[in-house]
């Protein structure tokens, strides 16, 4: 598709940028803003950013935001290219239920997820309470605990199973793109199964997973409502920091914290286009 | 010379209980080039991946040197394969597509042997030079031409020194010129390493230019065994006659021993050993009919088409409501009335068969006809 | 031999029936029980008494879908019509705010729209109100942005407006262009194009755009909160409260939920249905 964009165009376009991005503009300006007032500019100063530094509950929430989102990512690209990989290969009677079911986390409304699963750590809570009672009163060997809470742990299994669908989104289409012969090829080559899918299956399905595992950790890094329901009272993300901030007044250190966020994505993000765009230069030239 | 390497003994392959391959046995000899041969659908890719270990019959025994391999993996046998539309390695360069199999760790008595890198690096650029593509080895696959591919499967293949080379249709997505090249191509590596040769094709012009050996298949059943001449010459059924070449076919009765009638007339031929009045079908091939003046012809019959096809001028002749090709360099015009005289060795006889009046009447003849069955054909095969 | 590697696949099932079934299985139950435990439909019945909130979820969720759609679905086209290097770096800046949770971005939203905020700052001072005042004769100060109805859509397009040029983007970028010179070359001008071949063939992408707006619209708590007060209560407001709030009563929260969720799949259904309709009348 390409044809000449007009002037016109170029305008509407550069309004909707406009909107997307001036609120994330305003909010990086008062960063700097020396006052508690987030509308009146008093002056420039860096001690938000000081406080922030300094402000146990907002690093920590920071710190569990991104391992839970790195992790939950890193679980899901493995777990999800794995499943994807038993899918492909399943009967396609089974495999059209499973899929749909698959898809409920992604279609579902979040606070439907998110309500569910608490319901389920609830539920399996109490009825471990009830079976390690039992239990530690049978013997007095090993001591079971009997409280379990919402925790770091459940999080992490809410945010997997929002994730995983996602990876086998991506992974499955390059699957079924691939030349089905590649394996037996590799295969006929002297290759197991398995040193067949290292050296074939996975160099060609590799930008499904990388796409997939992108999606799935922004998809983490955008969460609140599913966090919200299944991270229990102990353990908060950023979002739940500022959700309970809402109730009494926002500090601007949140304006700080979103910028330095909002920088270090840019960063990265620059790095990354400026070396695939190398990269792909110089494959064109090799081509010449 | 002559070692039978493969057998394949009574191999039933059932997918989801509809029966592909019924009952076959079938043995392949040290370095010959053999084809397989028959519609889509007919059970020889199935064949093919029984032998490369993609498939596990659901009964008899596929036996390598007399060793049984049914549940040998494809990985473990010595044979190795160019596939259809040649599934190289996007992802790897020329080099490591032909380097791959070499790469590959192999166990030997429970220890991991690989190769050192100078031999990888010579037996590969070794291989290149066999199929004509030294000076390729850092090309990108996705830059090379469809020939250039083909070319590095079959070095791929061939690389790891494979006892048997299994070929599926390696030729279907060239065109016309460049398949006639790698036909003789193919032929000339085959006899420079003298190792054999398992071809899949559904063209039987392919299959008689370059075979030792043709196994006619349809239905999943052998239909005949034999080398080009003998398939072609002696055709075992209609089937075969009509599926190889083309063949005027028609119901006759064997009188005795050399003696055969149809059309209400008795002709000479070659063959013997039917029943006394045994009905048969006679196969007159197109271009070992020669047209004469109508007074000397041993039938007379009406042209209704005539079609020039460079060599030679298709002609279809009706005789008495049965419609005939005849192929000849002499130019005969729609309408005229002809003779034709049949030789002995013009008529071959064969015993009646389940393909019997389904093939040889050029009646519905159209040449639309036969080029979208070759259109449909090359389109995948069974599967 | 096939279905062996199909083995890889039995732990991710596993946990899809602990962990996706289950909770929905729970949710049913809790819904159909009352916190005395066994069956009850006394849930739903309660349910009347909110009518006003799923019809104003309801509204507001379609208004922002409506309004995604109107701008998404240009942005997406022309973004289409760029230099690749372009359409990169446009795809880029719409995933990018993503990266900041949600809740950050809406937040600025309220410096923004408050009554002393940036906006009424901006035309107080570009003397707006006093020439409003002036014409008018009221005593305008401010307009009142923050707590209403339209701040709640303003959130909820500005969040989810991604979601929308997204897919529609993938369906046309991925469009054959020798489809678009076949019409052409039929003589459809650039109008009939786009409505009689374009249009239909992105209606997958607009589905699935439509889908993805209004199901976390219609469900959202945080935004109405942050942006609409305590006035303008949701869907969303009303299932967070059941769970976690001060009226805490999950069985009722389930059963809201579970409402919610059949409402919204039985849409989903309707919509696909009619465009499945919509594709095969192309097709013909």
């Amino acid at each position: 598709m390409s044809a000449k964009p007009s002037r016109l165009n170029r305008v509407l376009m550069a309004l909707v940028f406009l909107f997307l991005y001036a609120p994330i503009f305003v909010l990086i300006v008062f960063s700097f803003n020396d006052s508690q007032s987030r509308t009146v500019w008093q002056g420039f100063t860096l001690r938000w950013y000081v406080e922030l530094l300094q402000d146990r509950a907002i690093m920590s929430a920071l710190w569990t935001t991104l391992l839970v989102s790195l992790l939950a990512t890193a679980i899901a690209t493995v777990a999800g290219t794995m499943a994807a990989v038993g899918f492909f290969n399943m009967k396609k009677r089974w495999r059209g239920p499973i899929l749909t079911v698959n898809n409920i986390p992604m279609t579902n409304a979040d606070i439907v997820t998110g309500v569910s699963l608490c319901l389920l750590f609830v539920a399996f809570f109490a009825g471990w309470g009830d079976f390690t009672r039992w239990f530690n009163s049978l013997q007095g060997l090993v001591h079971l605990p009997t409280r379990l809470h919402m925790g770091f742990g459940t999080l992490l299994i809410a945010h997997l199973t929002f994730d995983i669908p996602y990876v086998i989104l991506n992974v499955m289409p390059k699957l079924r793109q691939m030349d089905k012969n590649l394996i037996d090829a590799a295969q006929d080559l002297g290759c197991t199964w398995m040193q067949a899918f290292w050296k074939v299956v996975l160099p060609e399905i590799k930008p499904g997973i990388v796409s997939g595992a992108l999606i799935a950790f922004t998809m983490s890094v955008d969460d609140f409502v599913i966090s919200y329901f299944t991270a229990g009272s102990a353990t908060s993300t950023l979002a739940m920091v500022v959700y309970g901030m809402t109730k009494r007044r926002i500090s601007p250190k949140i304006n700080a914290i979103s910028s330095l966020l909002f920088v270090t994505v840019l960063t990265l993000l620059i790095v990354v286009n400026v070396r695939e765009a190398r990269q792909e230069k110089a494959l064109e030239e090799r081509k010449l | 010379m002559s070692k039978k390497l493969i057998r394949l003994v009574d191999c039933c392959m059932a997918f989801d209980g509809e029966l592909v391959l019924d009952h076959i046995n079938l043995y392949f000899n040290d370095s010959e080039f053999l084809t397989l041969l028959g519609p889509s659908g007919c059970g020889k890719t199935t064949t093919l991946r029984i032998i490369g270990g993609f498939l596990t019959p659901t009964s008899g025994e596929v036996l390598f040197d007399d060793v049984r391999m049914n549940d040998i993996p494809p990985n473990l046998r010595q044979v190795n394969t160019v596939f259809q539309r040649y599934a190289l390695f996007p992802h790897l360069n020329v080099f490591e597509n032909v380097a791959f199999g070499l790469r590959v760790p192999r166990r030997e008595g429970g220890r991991k042997i690989k190769l050192p890198e100078p031999e990888i690096r010579q037996r590969v650029l070794e291989m290149l030079e066999v199929v004509s593509l030294k000076g390729f080895e850092h090309r990108r696959i996705t830059g090379l031409s469809g020939g250039q591919q083909q070319r590095v499967a079959i070095a791929r293949a061939l690389v790891n020194r494979p006892k048997v080379l299994l070929l599926d249709e390696p030729l279907g997505a060239l065109d016309l010129r460049l398949r006639k090249d790698m036909q003789s191509e193919l032929k000339r590596i085959q006899q420079q390493l003298g190792i054999t040769f398992i071809y899949v094709t559904h063209d039987q012009e392919e299959a008689l230019a370059m075979s030792d050996t043709i196994v006619v298949m349809d239905q999943g059943r052998i239909q005949q065994i034999g080398t080009p001449e003998d398939v072609y010459n002696e055709p075992k059924n209609a089937f075969v006659a009509d599926f190889i070449g083309e063949s005027n076919i028609l119901d006759g009765i064997m009188h005795e021993d050399y003696v055969v009638e149809f059309f209400n007339r008795k002709f000479k031929c070659l063959d013997s050993g039917f029943a006394p009045m045994e009905p048969v079908d006679v196969v007159i091939r197109p271009e070992d009919i020669d047209i004469v003046p109508v007074e000397k012809g041993q039938l007379r019959g009406t042209v209704t088409a005539v079609t020039f096809k460079g060599v030679h001028y298709d002609t279809i002749v009706d005789f008495k409501g049965f419609k005939w090709l005849i192929q000849t360099t002499d130019y005969h015009p729609e309408g005229e009335t002809i003779g034709i005289v049949l030789n002995p060795d013009d008529i071959h006889i064969m015993r009646k068969s389940e393909y019997s009046g389904m093939f040889g009447d050029y009646s519905s003849y159209s040449e639309e006809y036969e080029e979208m069955d070759g259109a449909e054909e090359g389109s995948g095969d069974e599967e | 031999m096939k279905n062996r590697r199909a083995l890889f696949a039995v732990p991710y099932v596993g946990w899809l029936a602990l962990f996706v079934v289950a909770p929905i299985v729970m949710v049913v139950l809790y819904a159909f029980s009352s916190a005395a435990g066994g069956f009850t439909l006394e849930n739903f019945s309660r349910m009347g008494a909110y009518a006003v909130v799923f019809a104003r979820s309801f509204k507001l969720a379609l208004a922002a879908t409506l309004i995604c759609l109107l701008i998404g679905y240009p942005v997406a086209y022309m973004i289409s019509r760029e230099s690749q290097r372009f359409q990169r770096v446009a795809m880029m800046l719409i995933m990018l705010p993503m990266w900041m949770n949600f809740l950050l971005r809406t937040y600025s939203w309220m410096s923004i729209l408050e009554n002393t905020g940036l906006l009424n700052r901006l035309f107080s001072a570009i003397g707006l109100f006093r020439l409003i005042n002036a014409l008018t004769g009221a005593n305008l100060e401010y307009f009142p942005m923050i707590n209403t109805q339209g701040a709640v859509v303003l959130g909820m397009v500005y969040n989810y407006l991604p979601f929308m040029i997204l897919p529609i983007y993938s369906v046309i970028e991925k469009m054959d262009a020798s489809l678009l010179e076949a019409a052409r070359d039929l003589g459809a001008g650039s109008a009939r194009v786009f409505r009689k071949v374009i249009l239909p063939l992105s209606l997958p992408g607009v589905l699935s755009g439509v889908t993805m707006v209004f199901v976390p619209s219609v469900s959202t708590f945080a935004i109405s909160k942050l942006l609409g007060g305590s006035n303008e209560l949701l869907l969303g407001d009303l299932i967070e409260t059941q769970f976690v709030g001060t009226a805490y009563n999950p069985h009722l929260g389930s059963a809201i939920a579970l409402v919610m969720m059949v409402v919204v799949v039985v849409c989903m259904a309707v919509m696909n249905r009619f465009g499945e309709g919509e594709e095969q009348a192309v097709m013909l």
